[in-house]
């Protein structure tokens, strides 16, 4: 028996408790609500003193976001065509005319090649280098564990000139490949670490089973392991995805045009136009929605994975 | 259905040695046991067996063909797992059905075989349940429909039963001994228990120290144990040992214990030294006229038995004797040994030395 013992929750410490929750949830949520409805104030609201709470929503920032634009010369006012659409009309509200698309669409595309490509390697080689650091008489296999977890000892950034100087020279600077690998690098060591855990935890008996009914060694790992594994692979690639996809420092030094991704991109919108608040939120806002779906996606995996080991017989 | 022989297997994992050159043979259809104390090595040479180990030199015959080096998934043999090893992702049906699939079996004829085997293990109704909320007897059959569905060459068993609770283990080992004697398959089945070794095995190989301390039937290890190991090993209570300086010679029937003449089945070796005399506590009898005595220390009353504790000048034996001869703690009572099941073993070496008697179980080594 246990020392303590549980008893059911009264109606009022379930009110204190639901409070205290609702408290932390909302400091916690307030930043990112102010983002979002940063994100379809005008940039006079945006910047209003006492700040606004109510106010008229607009998609300008998001147009803004999208777009690059130019003031109507004086000389082509009254005779510019009428807007073609929606956005244009907003564009001309504020005396500009659209001259062509933004980079943010392209900058963010290059946040999903390189977060999930960089992601997807990581649990790959991590996967497979736990199941065997778990499974085999690795030789010097602690010595080489340390090592892995030793490129984690120092802030990535630390090394950032060699690994500028690295990457100049390979060719690799302002690359999706290049950027693809760098956060691999970063990632892996806790990628083996965590799967090690989790693979560990797997009785090698369920593979040997698979063995003994006539699969191969690769067969077993993939048709028996790693459905099981699979609670730590996805909270694995949800700690991956999150660092790859935030990862501002290595972006802003190695990154400049076809392989920049959303975070160094979206403080230069601040630049375009005066200080555009609403873009930057509109930015900031969409940029927020792949992780979130991404970690709405494996919640239940994560949660799991957080409380593996503790729940297993 | 395979027979299987070891010859001269030996698994070392770095400095430490598991399995020293073992040798012996699995006769086809023959319940076979592997037994020994932990860390003797029997689940080793099973796993070498199966092939999930490989072996660091020696042959294993399989149906007259080496498979030592060939790995697991190529040996068609079937493995029933302590902890069963169901596969906890899929139901009961997928489970048994697995080692089919490996095959690429048509699924008409999966669905016919393990229809079948569930029939036979009388597990039809849990078929499409998942494995994870069966009892413990549910698993064990789950695990034995997987090994028997596919037909293999043979079944090892690595303790299967040392999972189940007390009254389920009786159970399954009837079981298994029934369905091992329908199906006549090869069996190799690994367990620390002697008394299970004694009640379900036709032949027993027992295990020491990576070592085969002695290979045959059960009656035969019962009766003339090659080692000392072996008669203290088998046995409750094991064979009482008297331990004596003397020496006896070839042709000799006969022992001194300290003045006291003993005879003894007539040896085909002679030795001198540290000697120890074996008796089963059955084959001693309460005999007020023997000159060689000593002290009852204690009585344990089983029913129609008594294990009666004599301390002797050799040391403290063990009497089975009936009930119905009344003896109590602080008595001196006369001791005679049956002369016809007498071993006498060399301290030395541990080994049992050759008699008229034992020559026929041991005699070729």
């Amino acid at each position: 028996m246990s020392s303590y013992s549980v008893t059911e929750p009264s109606a009022g410490q379930k009110w204190v408790a639901g409070a205290l929750v609702a408290t932390y949830a909302l400091i916690t949520l307030l930043p990112l609500i102010w983002i979002f409805a940063t994100s379809f104030k005008t940039p006079y609201d945006a910047i209003a003193y006492p700040p606004k709470v109510i106010f008229d929503p607009t998609v300008e920032g998001y147009v803004n976001l999208f777009t690059t634009r130019t003031r109507i010369p004086i000389d082509q006012v009254g005779n510019l065509p009428p807007p073609a659409n929606f956005a244009e009309q907003i564009v001309r509200d504020q005396g500009m005319m659209i001259t062509g698309p933004s980079r943010y669409g392209a900058r963010f595309l290059n946040s999903i090649i390189i977060g999930f490509g960089s992601t997807f390697l990581s649990v790959f080689l991590g996967t497979l280098a736990a199941y065997a650091f778990s499974r085999f008489r690795v030789p010097l296999k602690d010595d080489l564990m340390f090592f892995i977890l030793s490129t984690r000892m120092m802030p990535p950034i630390a090394v950032a000139i060699p690994i500028f100087l690295m990457f100049r020279e390979l060719g690799l600077s302002d690359t999706h490949l290049g950027m693809i690998l760098l956060y691999t690098a970063v990632n892996i060591s806790l990628a083996v670490w965590l799967l090690k855990g989790f693979i560990d935890e797997i009785p090698r008996e369920y593979e040997e089973a698979a063995l003994i009914d006539g699969y191969t060694r690769f067969q077993a790992f993939y048709k028996v392991v790693l459905p099981q594994a699979a609670t730590g692979i996805a909270s694995t690639a949800i700690f991956c995805l999150i660092f790859a996809w935030n990862e501002y420092a290595f972006a802003v030094l190695l990154t400049s045009g076809t392989a920049q991704t959303a975070p160094p991109f979206i403080p230069t919108i601040i630049g375009v136009g005066g200080q555009d608040w609403p873009a930057v939120a509109a930015g900031a806002t969409l940029f927020l929605i792949p992780v979130l779906l991404f970690t709405v996606l494996l919640r239940k995996h994560l949660l799991r994975g957080i409380t593996f080991g503790a729940v297993r017989k | 259905m395979a027979s299987i022989v070891i010859r001269n297997l030996r698994k070392s994992f770095g400095e430490f040695v598991a399995v020293e050159d073992s040798t012996f043979t699995v006769e086809d259809g023959e319940f076979f046991m592997l037994l020994g104390p932990s860390g003797c090595g029997k689940t080793t040479t099973l796993r070498m067996i199966a092939g999930l180990e490989l072996p660091s030199s020696g042959q294993i015959l399989l149906d007259g063909k080496d498979v030592a080096q060939v790995p697991a998934s190529g040996r068609d043999i079937a493995f029933v797992f302590q902890m069963f090893a169901l596969y906890p992702h899929m139901n009961v049906r997928r489970n048994i059905s697995y080692p089919l699939i490996s095959q690429g079996m048509p699924r008409s004829e999966v669905r016919r075989r393990v229809d079948e085997v569930a029939r036979i293990l009388g597990i039809e109704h849990i078929l499409d349940k998942h494995v994870g909320g069966l009892s413990s007897g549910d698993r064990q059959r789950v695990a034995l429909g997987r090994a028997i569905v596919r037909s293999p060459k043979a079944f090892l068993m690595d303790e299967p039963l040392g999972a189940l609770d007390a009254e389920f283990r009786e159970r399954m080992a009837e079981e298994l001994r029934a369905l091992h004697d329908r199906m006549g398959a090869t069996t190799v089945y690994v367990t620390h228990d002697q008394l299970e070794a004694m009640q379900m095995g036709d032949k027993i190989v027992v295990m020491n120290h990576g070592v085969v301390e002695q290979f045959g039937v059960p009656q035969d290890i019962y009766d003339w144990p090659a080692t000392k190991f072996v008669a203290n090993f088998i046995g409750s209570p094991p064979m009482n040992f008297l331990g004596f300086e003397g020496v006896i010679g070839p042709g000799s029937n006969m022992v001194e214990l300290d003045g006291y003449r003993i005879a003894v089945p007539a040896s085909r070796e002679g030795r001198r030294g540290r000697l120890t005399l074996g008796v089963r506590p059955e084959h001693i009898r309460l005999a007020d006229a023997s000159p060689y005595r000593g002290e009852v220390r204690a009585v344990e009353y089983l029913g129609t038995t008594q294990i009666v504790t004599i301390a002797t000048l050799n040391g403290e034996v063990k009497a089975r004797t009936s009930s119905a001869n009344k003896v109590n703690s602080g008595d001196i009572v006369g001791l005679e040994f049956d002369p016809r099941t007498l071993t006498v073993f060399d301290d030395a070496s541990g080994r049992a030395l050759l008699s008229e008697a034992n020559a026929g179980v041991l005699g070729h080594g």
